[in-house]
Order: structure tokens, then C-alpha cells, then sequence
């Protein structure tokens, strides 16, 4: 993967900047809501285009916003962004394999991972394709930035965020990309099964730990590669 | 304000790491089949998770409302014309339509 030409990469950053363009632009929308929630919270809008620009991580500044907002402690608002975040440790033991260099460099190419650029950088084959990944989170980045920005300085304008329905836009934002990933009948089961248990752990487990429970539903994933196995050896 | 810069430290601290471990542990590793075959299911599977705890749930109850059908209607848009911002922008907009009638 990584004896391609420059000029290739260069095409791949720039096929990554285009596939992440219209997330970047979402993202404008979800940032611009957490620019205004965050100063419920009692952040400065300094302090709230900081949070975007170092944590870069939207369902994990939300998390820790809302236990802030409902009276918890600072440690309570960091233990609950760890576990919303908790996904991308299943997302990283994915990736990791498609990255290369020392641990340093892994660590760092690791942290251009959010949900849509890995999506995007997936190749279908259980391999990514890095320079997919660096381009459409680069875009995604800035729009995450720019929309807190303007979250942080216009909330006044902007009133409610609930009244225009801006709570409606990251779920809807990860159904699109889910709807992306369900073109074969088991990848609709998997879903329904990740669906299924994140539900049914709603009303017991702390938040975070329902969406990472759900990555088991991909061990169905198992069952089709010894089956897989079986017909190879057999042939 | 001093609590500001130990949440802000620390969520980027904490999602550091977090982003880091599988990379670091399991860079430039040739992948068996059985890995393969999960890491494709990975991702139905926690976007779905995603989209059900945010639009069926309400903190630790489950709860549909107004933003309910505005992220299926937005779904429909996604399904139909593949637009993600077509998608976002309907969900937001069906939703504040149901709160405003409502």
C-alpha cells in the first residue's frame, strides 16, 4: 500500500477531500449546534472552538457538554466522552493493520479516524486506504472547527438549538452513512442486531457502553469466514 | 475557567489514546480471514447502534419523538438520492416543523 507514487497519493488525498466534502459540510451543521450547547455548559466560546479544534471528536464533546449541563462533575463528563469514544478503539484495531511506520507514527496517523473518513477509507476487504482517510477527515476538520466557530459566536442569533431541530442532524448524519453499508442482506442483519443490543442496553449501562456492546453484532462476521474456511478446504 | 482547560485536557488526552491503540498495537500486520470477516461488519453495526441511542433514546430511556421522525425522514432522503446533506438538512427541518405545529 505504500509503494504508490506521489502524484497516485496525491489523487487519493484529493478522491478523500471530495468523498468527505459533503460529511464536512454536515458536520458545519453538528458543530454549529455544539458551539451553542457548550456555552450552556458554562464554556467560554474560546474555550468551546478549542474543544473542537484539540478533541475533534463531535458525539464525545456532546456527551461530556450534556453531563456538564446536567450537574456532573468534570471527571463524570471525561469518563462518559471515553466511552462515546470507546468505538474507535474497534475502528483502530480495523485500520491498524493498513497503517504503516514506527508506533509514533501509527499513533499519530490513527487520530484522523472519525466515523465518516473510516467508512470512506474502508476498500470493502477488510483493508483501508490511508490517503482516502487523511483527505476526507482533513475537510471533515475543518468544517467541525469553522461550524463551532460559528455556533460559538452566533448562538445568541441562533437561539434554541432544539427548536431548529439541529438535535435531529448527528443521528441523521450517521443514518446516511449506515444506509451506505447495508448492501448486502448480512450487513442489514448486523445492523438490526447492533441495533437491537444498543437498545436493549439504553436503559442499563452508562452512555457509550450500548454503541460499543453493538460491535459483537460483527462477530456474525465469524460464522461466514469458517464457512468460508470449510469451502476452501474442501475444494 | 481552570475546569474548562482540565475537561478540554482531558477529553483530548483521553481520545488520544483511544484513537491511537489499535493502530499502535496492530500496524502494518497481515490480517487472517476471521479478522477480515468482522472489521467488514464493524461498520452496519455501530452506525446503527449510533442512529438507534440517538434518535430512539432519550439519556437512559427510550423516547421517540419529534426528532424521531425528523431523522427518518432524512433517512428516506439518504436512501432515495444518496445526499447526505440533503439528509441532515430534512431531518433538522421536518423536526423543528413537528415542534413548531406541535
Amino acid at each position: 500500500m505504500d509503494e504508490s507514487h506521489p502524484p497516485d497519493r496525491r489523487q487519493r488525498l484529493r478522491d478523500g477531500l471530495r468523498a468527505g466534502l459533503p460529511f464536512g459540510i454536515a458536520g458545519v451543521l453538528v458543530a454549529t449546534s455544539f458551539g451553542v450547547v457548550a456555552q450552556g455548559a458554562g464554556l467560554s466560546p474560546a474555550a468551546a472552538i478549542v474543544m473542537s479544534a484539540i478533541v475533534f471528536a463531535g458525539s464525545a464533546q456532546f456527551t461530556a457538554i450534556a453531563i456538564l449541563t446536567q450537574g456532573g462533575s468534570v471527571g463524570a463528563a471525561v469518563l462518559g466522552a471515553a466511552l462515546v469514544n470507546s468505538r474507535f478503539l474497534p475502528m483502530g484495531v480495523a485500520i491498524g493493520p493498513s497503517l504503516p511506520g514506527g508506533p509514533l507514527r501509527r499513533a499519530l496517523q490513527g487520530q484522523t479516524i472519525v466515523d465518516a473518513s473510516w467508512a470512506i477509507a474502508s476498500r470493502g476487504d477488510g483493508t483501508f486506504d490511508r490517503y482516502l482517510l487523511f483527505g476526507s477527515t482533513a475537510v471533515q476538520y475543518v468544517g467541525w472547527v469553522g461550524g463551532t466557530v460559528v455556533g460559538a459566536l452566533a448562538g445568541n442569533v441562533l437561539g434554541d438549538p432544539e427548536a431548529i431541530g439541529l438535535d435531529a442532524v448527528y443521528p441523521a448524519f450517521f443514518l446516511a452513512l449506515l444506509i451506505e453499508e447495508l448492501g448486502d442482506r448480512r450487513s442489514r442483519l448486523v445492523a438490526a442486531l447492533g441495533a437491537l443490543i444498543a437498545l436493549a442496553l439504553v436503559p442499563v449501562a452508562p452512555g457509550g457502553v450500548p454503541v460499543l456492546a453493538a460491535s459483537l453484532a460483527a462477530l456474525v462476521g465469524l460464522h461466514s469466514s469458517a464457512r468460508a474456511a470449510v469451502v476452501a478446504e474442501t475444494r | 475557567m481552570s475546569s474548562s482547560v482540565a475537561l478540554i485536557g482531558a477529553c483530548a488526552v483521553v481520545t488520544f489514546v483511544i484513537k491511537a491503540i489499535g493502530p499502535v498495537a496492530l500496524g502494518g500486520r497481515e490480517l487472517p480471514l476471521w479478522f477480515t470477516s468482522v472489521v467488514i461488519l464493524l461498520a452496519p453495526a455501530l452506525f446503527a447502534a449510533l442512529v438507534a441511542t440517538q434518535a430512539l433514546a432519550d439519556g437512559d430511556r427510550l423516547a421517540v419523538g419529534a426528532d424521531t421522525v425528523g431523522v427518518a425522514a432524512g433517512g428516506l432522503v439518504a436512501w432515495r438520492f444518496r445526499s447526505v446533506i440533503g439528509c441532515v438538512v430534512v431531518a433538522a427541518v421536518v423536526t423543528a416543523g413537528l415542534r413548531a405545529i406541535s
